[in-house]
């Protein structure tokens, strides 16, 4: 029997990935091509476009002038340098912090009884959609020097002075902790929660005190959940705008922060472009890692 | 687990996680309700930012705005995202999968900045004006993906069975998902068009980028405020906002609970 071709099975594929292709990947290619042009006081702001009219020889030439001229700007002008050195370090950090913060929270509520799991979730998760901005703009009444944090503590009579915290890069910590919460609890209560109590009987048993059950069996264990939330803090915290924007002040520079500023502030479109290319490549290979455990998680679920 | 209450040590630390979550927002909540333009000295209880809000064009426009590409793009993100979870969860292999899903699970992740300014760089490469419609695409790209992953993983919990013996009776592959598998995984879809639409009402770095003239989002006209200082008015629009989000989301949890129970 011949097979005829499923035209049903064709458009359900092809559409979605049709929509991705031109909607995701070809914007990136675009990106790369900007970053290789030139700055131009023109409308768009970058040379060469490309001339398809010319035939060939308008896609030589538009080939032909493409340069490294951005990138080489990128090494030349050690803002750029700085601004991905303190991205990685900013983000490294808070991811610390936030594990730190997050696996007492994931762990309390995988044993938390059940009848409050449910709610007790739910108000993990209720944050996570209330707008993003709106919660970093709480933080600048609590923080800043007149604020809710210092009035309080000079009351208690803790502090003579009020702190400064605002628009250091302190206040981009708690407020990458804050936001991201919820991306390290969820998958590390999911990991937590299906965990095989007997192992801890069994380790408990054996003569492990609690504390030693949990670092031999609980917290290995539980590795998978720590990594998927410690990359879903990471990655995003990376390229984070609106945090240090809000919080950081002009001290803080992140490379987010410089790639809006380079784009919007100095419409210098190539060099923008170039940023961005610099970062994505930086994390390439911990978004491949991600979507590796991403597949491998749902194949092990089906 | 069979544990019937609270332990020491876990209470609290779910209380000091709880009281991080939430004391921020609660703050915000408390201080809209303030009668001093001082957003951080209480003055005494007003509604009064309520009532210039409502009196100010420019949020209202915004909002508008909002509204209606959160709408429009949730929609949109959801036949696409249901499309794209069901080719990822039933369709097997093809070629090109593992781009597919490459391009399905890494704008989850994608620093906004890159995305944003990706899509702009095209929307100029080809022509299109920017304004509603091209923040209404970006949106559509990038909510399209939370779907995905929301209704997915309803498909891979499911018995595949019943989808067998609809087809074993006669039914047709299309007939067949509208009939077993749509009503199954409905609350997941349900779930994923509100997922896309609040992310959608939420976003400034995207809309930033990929709007136009006279196409200002709400989170565009916050942001630009928040930069000038500290403004009641924002406080109490935080707080409306707030509260919408929350009684949908609690609605919503409610209405799939039921639903679950109903099917069992």
């Amino acid at each position: 029997m011949q097979r005829q071709f499923d035209w049903g099975r064709f458009l359900l594929i092809a559409i979605p990935f049709l929509w991705l292709l031109i909607f995701f990947l070809l914007p990136f290619a675009i990106v790369v091509k900007i970053s290789l042009s030139d700055t131009a006081n023109a409308l768009p702001p970058y040379v060469p476009t490309l001339n398809l009219s010319e035939g060939w020889s308008g896609i030589t030439s538009f080939i032909s002038q493409l340069d490294l001229e951005s990138f080489a700007w990128l090494l030349d002008d050690k803002i750029y340098f700085l601004s991905y050195l303190n991205s990685l370090k900013i983000a490294f950090i808070s991811t610390l912090l936030t594990l730190l913060i997050g696996y007492p929270m994931a762990y309390g509520l995988a044993k938390a009884p059940q009848r409050w799991r449910t709610v007790l979730l739910m108000l993990v998760i209720l944050p996570f959609w209330t707008s993003f901005l709106i919660r970093v703009y709480a933080w600048i009444g609590i923080l800043k020097p007149e604020g809710l944090l210092n009035m309080g503590l000079m009351s208690l009579g803790l502090i003579d002075q009020p702190l400064a915290i605002i628009n250091t890069p302190t206040a981009v910590y708690i407020g990458i902790v804050y936001s991201y919460l919820p991306f390290l609890v969820l998958p590390l209560y999911a990991t937590l929660e299906k965990l095989d109590q007997t192992l801890i009987e069994a380790a408990l048993d054996l003569g492990c005190s609690p504390i030693q059950a949990f670092w031999k069996v609980t917290f290995p264990l539980s590795l998978p959940g720590v990594v998927a939330g410690c990359f879903l803090v990471f990655i995003p915290a990376m390229g984070e705008f609106v945090i240090p924007d809000l919080l950081g002040g002009s001290d803080t520079i992140m490379i987010g922060k410089t790639l809006w500023s380079e784009f919007f502030g100095n419409r210098d479109w190539p060099v923008a472009s170039a940023v961005a290319v610099v970062l994505l490549l930086s994390l390439v290979v911990p978004i491949v890692i991600f979507q590796r455990m991403q597949e491998r998680q749902r194949e092990a679920e089906a | 687990m069979n544990v019937s209450r609270f332990s020491w040590f876990n209470l609290t630390s779910l209380i000091i996680a709880f009281s991080f979550l939430y004391l921020p927002i609660l703050l915000l909540i408390l201080f809209s309700f303030n009668a001093s333009k001082l957003v951080t000295v209480w003055g005494g209880f007003s509604t009064k930012w309520y009532v210039s809000l409502f009196q100010n064009e420019m949020f209202m426009t915004a909002a508008w705005v909002t509204l209606k590409v959160a709408v429009v793009s949730a929609t949109l993100a959801t036949i696409l995202g249901t499309m794209a979870a069901i080719v990822l969860t039933r369709v097997g292999r093809f070629r090109g999968r593992l781009l597919f899903s490459g391009m399905v699970y890494s704008p989850l992740v994608m620093p906004e900045v890159i995305t944003g300014l990706a899509l702009l760089l095209l929307f100029v490469a080809i022509g299109l004006d920017r304004g509603y419609w091209t923040i209404t695409l970006a949106h559509t790209t990038l909510t399209m993906c939370f779907v995905t992953v929301v209704v997915s993983s309803r498909l891979v919990s499911f018995d595949k069975s019943l989808e067998e013996a609809a087809l074993d009776l006669g039914c047709t592959k299309l007939s067949a998902f509208f009939q077993v598998t749509l009503p199954i995984i409905l609350p997941a879809i349900i779930a994923g068009w509100l997922l896309a639409f609040t992310l959608s009402l939420d976003d400034l770095v995207i809309a930033s980028f990929t709007s136009g003239p006279g196409s200002t989002t709400l989170p565009m006209k916050i942001y630009s405020q928040v930069r000038l200082g500290l403004n009641p008015e924002i406080n109490a629009l935080s707080t409306l906002l707030i509260l919408l989000v929350s009684v949908g989301v609690i609605v919503a949890s409610l209405v799939s609970k039921r639903a679950e129970e109903q099917q069992v």
